[in-house]
């Protein structure tokens, strides 16, 4: 079975100043898969990420979704950005942080309705945030601002989802939550790229893996790649990690 | 004059009228896009802006030797959109940090906008006087147009508000997944940050070069505290912006020698204190009496499960116990068991204390809430 890709990556460089954070990458990632990007910090994990969303300007490189070039594919993309990169004493409630992600549907100007609401509220459920839908955000726990992070970006419907360390944070309840999502997402053929920094739990919750260190180490199936070899290469400690069979 | 004919007057006089609706509308636009600014954490923004604008009036002074206000307020407008743009460029372009970037440009214009205004004056023209209220603003100075000037930008601004009031959350909020979601960030950016210095720029003849930061953040810092809402904390910022320009200006035209634009900013500035104090979510009084009452609550409820753990070893829960084995507990006081036996869970007789029913069923599901929320 020829799996479609969903994401390709060629060549991508990205700097800040001088020195690259990312070189020269190549990554393609296949439709419906639940992929870890992988790496110690100052990898460029983020960078990746946001290079891909057109947050951050590239060097050189081009991505595409799905084959074409992602202003052309906004719609299909849905982003979590890290918990930390917000403040959360801004005034409005969680509804209202989950409605944000109705926005880019609407476009300009074009106020949300009833029916933005409806899809809003399904997915502070699906995260099992409803009860708190009126809270004001800075009144949430670092799990449950995470959760709405999630629901705003499950709100956007989309068939790729992008997570900065979403289980940065939070505790196991939240964890396992959050996981049980994605596997969902998985299922009804979404793909999932995670930055994630516990490698304990690569097997357990990811079928994919990409190993990171500016330049791409490896990537692919979980089962055939995940290895001490790789690790080490990445890491550039000999590693030693026990994988769970 | 005092306040109480201030106010029978302000319908009927002219003068007063054009300043007190001058006053009002100002604090109402300011404090509105204040509450930008301050959300944004771009306080000091407004203060560098305003003092960028300096040498813009002088330069506007010098090139059309005019002195009306239109004329020497777009020549600030050109000048603090450009210390604006600066500031910007330096943020992004090089390592310094932004609140480096906005002393160095305030101080940079606001030093060179000085120099001219001491040159103009050296000039042997007698038409340079008056330059100088610029710094500290002199209300007195407004004519129906300049009003009608405010009326008008504040109509504008409030237009574009509702229009983008979404695209305008979302970037305070959340800027990068904004762009995820295909707004052009840097316009909304420039939109916002053009009526902010299109506000202060307006404000420089009633308040001055060096006041007008705080019409800008006073309000909304006040505004702030009494709600979590965005679309009441922006109402509520205009409110509290009108209201001190109104009370200001009433304030300074009852007094003599009080000049308008200070007595604003520190009408505004109570504003802010009040709301410090007073405010039921956050301000510092409700939350520390917040404080107290969980601390009580907390002693009290701990007490009773020390009293609930002692009655639970015997057979009858309502056994008399000595009151001074509560002595070696913490959280124990004499207050904690007055309270106790207004709420019907504790009886005392002599020295002794028991606890009744209602004070042990009510323990036990204390007991039984605490266990289970560690859980």
């Amino acid at each position: 079975m020829k799996q479609h890709i969903a994401v390709q990556i060629d060549d991508l460089t990205v700097a800040y100043d001088y020195k690259p954070v990312l070189w020269d990458i190549d990554l393609e990632i296949p439709e419906g898969v639940l992929m870890a990007i992988v790496g110690p910090n100052g990898a460029g994990k983020s960078t990746l990420i946001k290079a891909v969303l057109g947050i951050l300007k590239p060097i050189a490189g081009s991505v595409s979704i799905y084959g074409k070039s992602y202003d052309k594919q906004r719609s299909l993309v849905a982003y979590v950005p890290q918990k930390g990169s917000v403040d959360w004493d801004f005034p409005t409630t969680a509804l209202d942080v989950v409605m944000m992600g109705t926005y880019g549907s609407l476009g300009w100007i074009k106020r949300p309705r009833q029916k933005q609401k409806k899809a809003a509220l399904e997915a502070l459920e699906k995260v099992g945030m409803l009860p708190f839908k009126n809270r004001q955000i800075s009144q949430l726990s670092g799990g449950q601002q995470q959760r709405v992070f999630l629901a705003r970006a499950l709100v956007q419907d989309a068939s790729i989802y992008f997570m900065d360390e979403p289980f940065q944070g939070v505790d196991a309840t939240t964890e396992i939550a959050i996981i049980n999502i994605l596997k969902e997402l998985r299922k009804a053929g979404k793909t999932v790229v995670v930055v994630h920094h516990d490698l304990q739990t690569v097997p357990e919750y990811f079928d994919w893996v990409t190993f990171l260190n500016v330049k791409k180490i490896a990537t692919g199936p979980v089962k055939d790649i995940f290895n001490d070899d790789n690790l080490t290469k990445t890491y550039g400690i000999n590693y030693k990690v026990s994988i769970q069979e | 004059m005092d306040i109480q004919e201030y106010f029978s007057l302000v319908f009927s006089d002219y003068t007063l009228r054009t300043i007190t609706l001058g006053t009002a509308i100002l604090g109402a636009v300011t404090g509105m896009l204040g509450s930008f600014a301050v959300l944004r954490k771009q306080s000091l923004l407004g203060d560098a802006i305003s003092h960028a604008a300096l040498p813009g009036i002088a330069l506007a002074f010098l090139f059309t030797g005019a002195k009306d206000s239109n004329t020497l307020l777009l020549g600030a407008l050109v000048s603090g959109l450009l210390g604006t743009f600066w500031i910007r460029g330096i943020i992004t372009k090089t390592h310094l940090k932004s609140d480096t970037a906005l002393g160095l440009i305030l101080s940079l214009f606001f030093g060179f906008g000085m120099l001219l205004l001491t040159f103009i004056q050296k000039q042997p023209n007698a038409n340079q006087a008056g330059l100088d209220k610029y710094l500290f603003g002199q209300a007195a100075t407004l004519v129906e147009s300049d009003v009608w000037l405010m009326a008008g930008v504040t109509a504008i601004c409030l237009i574009v508000l509702l229009l983008f009031w979404k695209e305008f959350k979302i970037l305070l909020f959340d800027k990068d997944y904004a762009l995820t979601l295909g707004f052009n960030t840097k316009t909304i950016d420039i939109l916002i940050t053009s009526f902010i210095v299109l506000a202060i720029v307006l404000g420089l003849q009633t308040v001055g070069v060096v006041l007008m930061s705080a019409m800008l953040l006073a309000p909304a810092a006040a505004a702030r505290q009494w709600t979590n809402s965005l679309s009441k904390m922006v109402f509520l910022s205009a409110v509290f912006g009108a209201f001190s320009g109104v009370f200001g200006t009433a304030v300074s035209a009852s007094q003599d020698n009080l000049s308008t634009g200070p007595v604003i900013v520190i009408i505004a500035a109570i504003f802010v204190g009040v709301s410090f104090i007073f405010s039921p979510i956050r301000g510092l009084l409700f939350k520390q009496l917040r404080v107290i009452k969980n601390r009580r609550d907390l002693q009290l409820h701990k007490t009773l499960a020390f009293m609930y753990h002692i009655a639970e070893t015997h057979e009858d829960i309502s056994h008399p116990h000595e009151i001074k084995i509560l002595n070696n507990f913490q959280g124990y006081t004499k207050g904690t068991l007055k309270k106790l036996v207004e709420k019907d869970y504790v009886i005392l007789k002599g020295s002794t204390w028991s606890l009744t029913q209602k004070g042990f069923k009510s323990a036990s599901n204390l007991y039984n809430q605490l266990t289970s929320s560690n859980e």
